[in-house]
C-alpha cells in the first residue's frame, strides 16, 4: 500500500486517538505541574479619625488579568506530587524518623490517602489475578469433560458475570451480601453472630471486593483456557497414556505446559485491568474501608469542587503504575516482532 | 480405544459435575435472585427477620394483595424517568458502534495491508493507549470541554467513547483482516479497482463476522461505561449506568432502594439477550487475541 493511501485510510482513527487520548495525557501531565492562581490580594489602609486599619481585599481585575495571562496556572513543579494527598514525602520521612518499629511506620503510612489506596489496589490486583486464573482453569477442565449439549448452556451462564456492567454486577452482589440480604444472613448464621455486618468490617469488605473481582473475571480466563483446551494435541495425550501417565500426570505434564502461553496472556491482561479497579468500590460503598487509585481520581473530579490538579497528579501516578505492569507485554510484543522480521 | 481411555472413574466424574454445578450457581444465582426480588417490596427483599421473605413476599402480599408487584419498575421508569436514560443509552451505543466500526475498519485495513515498519509502532501505540485507564484521561477532557462549552452533551460523550474504543477496535479488526488473504484485494486491484473499491466491494463482504464481533465489544464498552459518562454528561443527559449510581445516592434516603433494584434488572436484561444471541461471536472475540498469541 502506498504511503498516501495508508495515510487517508488511517487518518480518522489517528485523529480520534491523538485528540482524545494522546492530547489528554499531555494535558494531564501539565495539569499535575501547575496549580490554579490564587486570588491577588491587596492591602488597603483606611485612616480615619480613630487611627488606621488595614483591610485585605481581592483585586478582581488583577486576578482575572493574571488568569488570562497564564491560563495554565502557577508552575509548582513536583509540589503537588509531594503533598499530603499524594506521595506525602514529608509525612513519610517524619514517620520513618519518629517510629522505631516497622509496623508503626506502615501504620502511619496507611493513614495517608494515596498509600491507603495503593495498598488496596495492589492487594486486589495480586490476589485476584492468580485466583481467577486457577478458578478459570478448573472450570475449563471440568466443562471440557461435560457432554457436548451441556457445554453451550454452561458457557452461556458463565459469561454473565463478565459481560454484565461492573457497577451492576457489584450492586447485585452487594445487595446479597448486605446484612439483610440472603448471603449476609448466611454469613451471620455461619459466624453465629447476628450483628456481623459488611459495612462495619474492613477485612470483610476486602474479602467481598476480592470475591467480586474473581467472580467477574474468572469467565474470561475460563473462555480463553477452554478454547486452548480444544487445541491440545490428541497424539501427545495418547502417547502419555500409553506410557502409563495417570490423569493427573497428563494434566500436569501435557495440558498445563500447552496452555502456558495463554496463562501468561490472561495474567498480563488481568493485571492491567485489575489495577484500574473502580466500580466495585462505588457499588459496595466501600470507601470507608477500601479505596483504589481510580476511585481517588473519580472522587477528586466529582462534586462541586473539581480538584483537577489533584486528580491529574493521581492520574499520572496511576499511568506510571500501568506502565510498569505493561512493560512485560511490550517487551514480549517487541521480541515477537524482532523474531518475525 | 480413545473412548475407553476417556472413561473416568465415578469419583472423578461426580467431582467434576459437582464443581460445574457449584460454579453455575455462583454465576447465575445472583441474577435470578435479584430478578425475583425486584418484584417485591423493600422489606421483603431486604428482610430483617427472615431471608425467605424475599422468596414468598409476605409484606408484598400485605401491601399489594399479590406476592409480586411492579412498583419498583413503575417508580424507576415512570417516577424517576429512567426511560429517558434508556433512550440516551440507546443513542450513545448506536452512534459509538457505528462510528468506531467505520473509522476502525478503515484504519485496521490499512494496518493489515501496509506491511511497513511504522505499522508495528502504530500498533504498539494503540496497545499503550488501550492500557490507559479511561478515568485517568478525564481530568484532561474537562477544561477544554468547559472552555468550548461542549460539556454535558451526548455527542461529546459519543466522540470520547469512540476514541477510547479505537485502540481495542484496531487490534481486534487487525487480527481479523490478517486472516483474509491479501491476494483477494490484490486481484481486485489488478482488475482495475482502486484501493478503496477493493476494500469496500471485496473485503468488507467477507469481513462481516469480524465486524459483528468487534461491534459487539464496542457496544459493551459504551453500554458498560460508568467513569467517563458520569464525568462528561450533565444530569439531564445521563445514560443508564450513571443514572443507577445517582439513584443510590438519592433513593436510599427516601427508602426506595427497590427503584435501583428494578433499574439494575432493567439494565441487565439487554445484556442477557445479547449473550443469548451472540454467544458464539463473544467467545470467538475473547479468544481471537489470545490464541494467536
Amino acid at each position: 500500500m502506498k504511503h498516501k493511501t495508508f495515510f487517508w485510510f488511517f487518518l480518522p482513527t489517528a485523529l480520534a486517538m491523538l485528540i482524545f487520548i494522546a492530547a489528554p495525557i499531555v494535558s494531564v501531565v501539565m495539569q499535575s505541574l501547575f496549580t490554579p492562581h490564587e486570588a491577588v490580594l491587596v492591602e488597603t489602609k483606611n485612616c480615619g479619625p480613630f487611627g488606621c486599619t488595614t483591610a485585605t481585599t481581592i483585586d478582581q481585575e488583577a486576578t482575572a488579568a493574571l488568569r488570562d495571562a497564564e491560563p495554565m496556572g502557577r508552575f509548582v513543579g513536583f509540589d503537588i506530587y509531594k503533598d499530603r494527598g499524594h506521595l506525602a514525602t514529608a509525612e513519610v520521612a517524619e514517620a520513618w524518623h519518629s517510629r522505631d518499629s516497622l509496623s508503626g511506620f506502615f501504620g502511619d503510612i496507611y493513614d495517608l490517602p494515596f498509600y491507603r489506596a495503593l495498598t488496596f489496589t495492589l492487594t486486589y490486583t495480586f490476589v485476584v489475578t492468580p485466583l481467577l486464573i486457577i478458578l478459570g482453569f478448573v472450570i475449563a477442565i471440568s466443562v471440557n469433560s461435560l457432554h457436548r449439549k451441556l457445554k453451550g448452556l454452561v458457557i452461556f451462564f458463565s459469561l454473565l458475570p463478565m459481560i454484565v456492567t461492573p457497577l451492576v454486577g457489584s450492586l447485585i452482589l452487594f445487595w446479597m451480601i448486605d446484612s439483610r440480604g440472603i448471603l449476609g444472613n448466611f454469613i451471620s448464621y455461619l459466624a453465629n453472630d447476628p450483628d456481623i455486618s459488611l459495612k462495619a468490617s474492613t477485612p470483610l469488605m476486602w474479602v467481598s471486593l476480592i470475591v467480586y473481582g474473581i467472580w467477574s473475571s474468572a469467565p474470561f480466563a475460563f473462555v480463553v483456557f477452554y478454547a486452548g483446551l480444544q487445541t491440545v494435541p490428541r497424539d501427545t495425550i495418547e502417547s502419555a497414556m500409553i506410557d502409563g501417565a495417570t490423569r493427573w500426570q497428563q494434566t500436569r505434564y501435557v495440558v498445563i505446559p500447552h496452555l502456558m502461553p495463554l496463562v501468561t496472556f490472561v495474567a498480563l491482561i488481568q493485571l492491567m485491568d485489575n489495577f484500574r479497579v473502580f466500580e466495585p468500590v462505588v457499588g459496595f460503598q466501600a470507601q470507608a474501608h477500601a479505596t483504589t487509585l481510580s476511585w481517588i481520581i473519580f472522587n477528586d473530579l466529582g462534586g462541586e469542587t473539581r480538584q483537577l490538579s489533584a486528580a491529574a497528579t493521581t492520574s499520572v501516578l496511576t499511568i506510571l503504575g500501568v506502565a510498569i505492569l505493561l512493560s512485560p507485554v511490550l517487551i514480549r510484543t517487541w521480541r515477537d516482532f524482532r523474531g518475525r522480521a | 480405544m480413545a473412548a475407553a481411555a476417556d472413561r473416568k472413574s465415578l469419583g472423578l466424574r461426580t467431582m467434576t459435575v459437582t464443581f460445574v454445578v457449584i460454579w453455575l450457581i455462583c454465576a447465575a444465582f445472583p441474577f435470578l435472585w435479584t430478578f425475583w426480588g425486584s418484584f417485591k417490596v423493600e422489606l421483603d427483599f431486604f428482610s430483617i427477620n427472615n431471608w425467605s421473605d424475599a422468596l414468598t413476599g409476605p409484606r408484598t402480599q400485605e401491601t399489594y394483595g399479590s406476592p409480586f408487584t411492579g412498583a419498583g419498575y413503575e417508580g424507576a421508569w415512570i417516577q424517576e424517568a429512567f426511560w429517558r436514560n434508556a433512550i440516551n443509552t440507546a443513542i450513545v451505543c448506536f452512534f459509538v458502534v457505528a462510528t468506531s466500526l467505520t473509522i476502525g475498519t478503515l484504519g485496521a485495513y490499512a494496518l493489515s495491508r501496509s506491511g511497513r515498519n511504522y505499522v508495528f509502532w502504530l500498533l504498539i501505540a494503540a496497545l499503550i493507549f488501550r492500557a490507559m485507564p479511561p478515568i485517568t484521561l478525564v481530568s484532561g477532557y474537562l477544561p477544554p470541554f468547559f472552555q468550548y462549552n461542549v460539556w454535558g452533551y451526548l455527542p461529546t460523550a459519543i466522540i470520547v467513547l469512540v476514541a477510547i474504543n479505537q485502540p481495542f477496535t484496531l487490534w481486534m479488526l487487525h487480527s481479523f483482516f490478517e486472516s483474509i488473504p491479501k491476494e483477494l484485494d490484490e486481484s481486485a486491484k489488478v482488475d482495475g479497482c482502486t484501493q478503496f473499491q477493493a476494500f469496500w466491494n471485496v473485503i468488507i463482504p467477507v469481513m462481516w463476522p469480524g465486524v459483528i464481533t468487534t461491534g459487539l465489544f464496542s457496544f459493551l464498552l459504551a453500554y458498560n461505561d460508568f467513569a467517563v459518562t458520569t464525568m462528561v454528561l450533565s444530569e439531564s443527559n445521563r445514560t443508564m449506568i450513571p443514572a443507577i449510581a445517582a439513584f443510590l445516592g438519592t433513593t436510599q434516603t427516601e427508602g426506595n432502594v427497590m427503584f435501583a433494584v428494578a433499574a439494575v434488572v432493567s439494565a441487565t436484561a439487554p445484556l442477557f439477550l445479547l449473550v443469548m444471541i451472540f454467544q458464539r461471536q463473544i467467545v470467538s472475540g475473547l479468544t481471537a487475541g489470545a490464541v494467536k498469541g
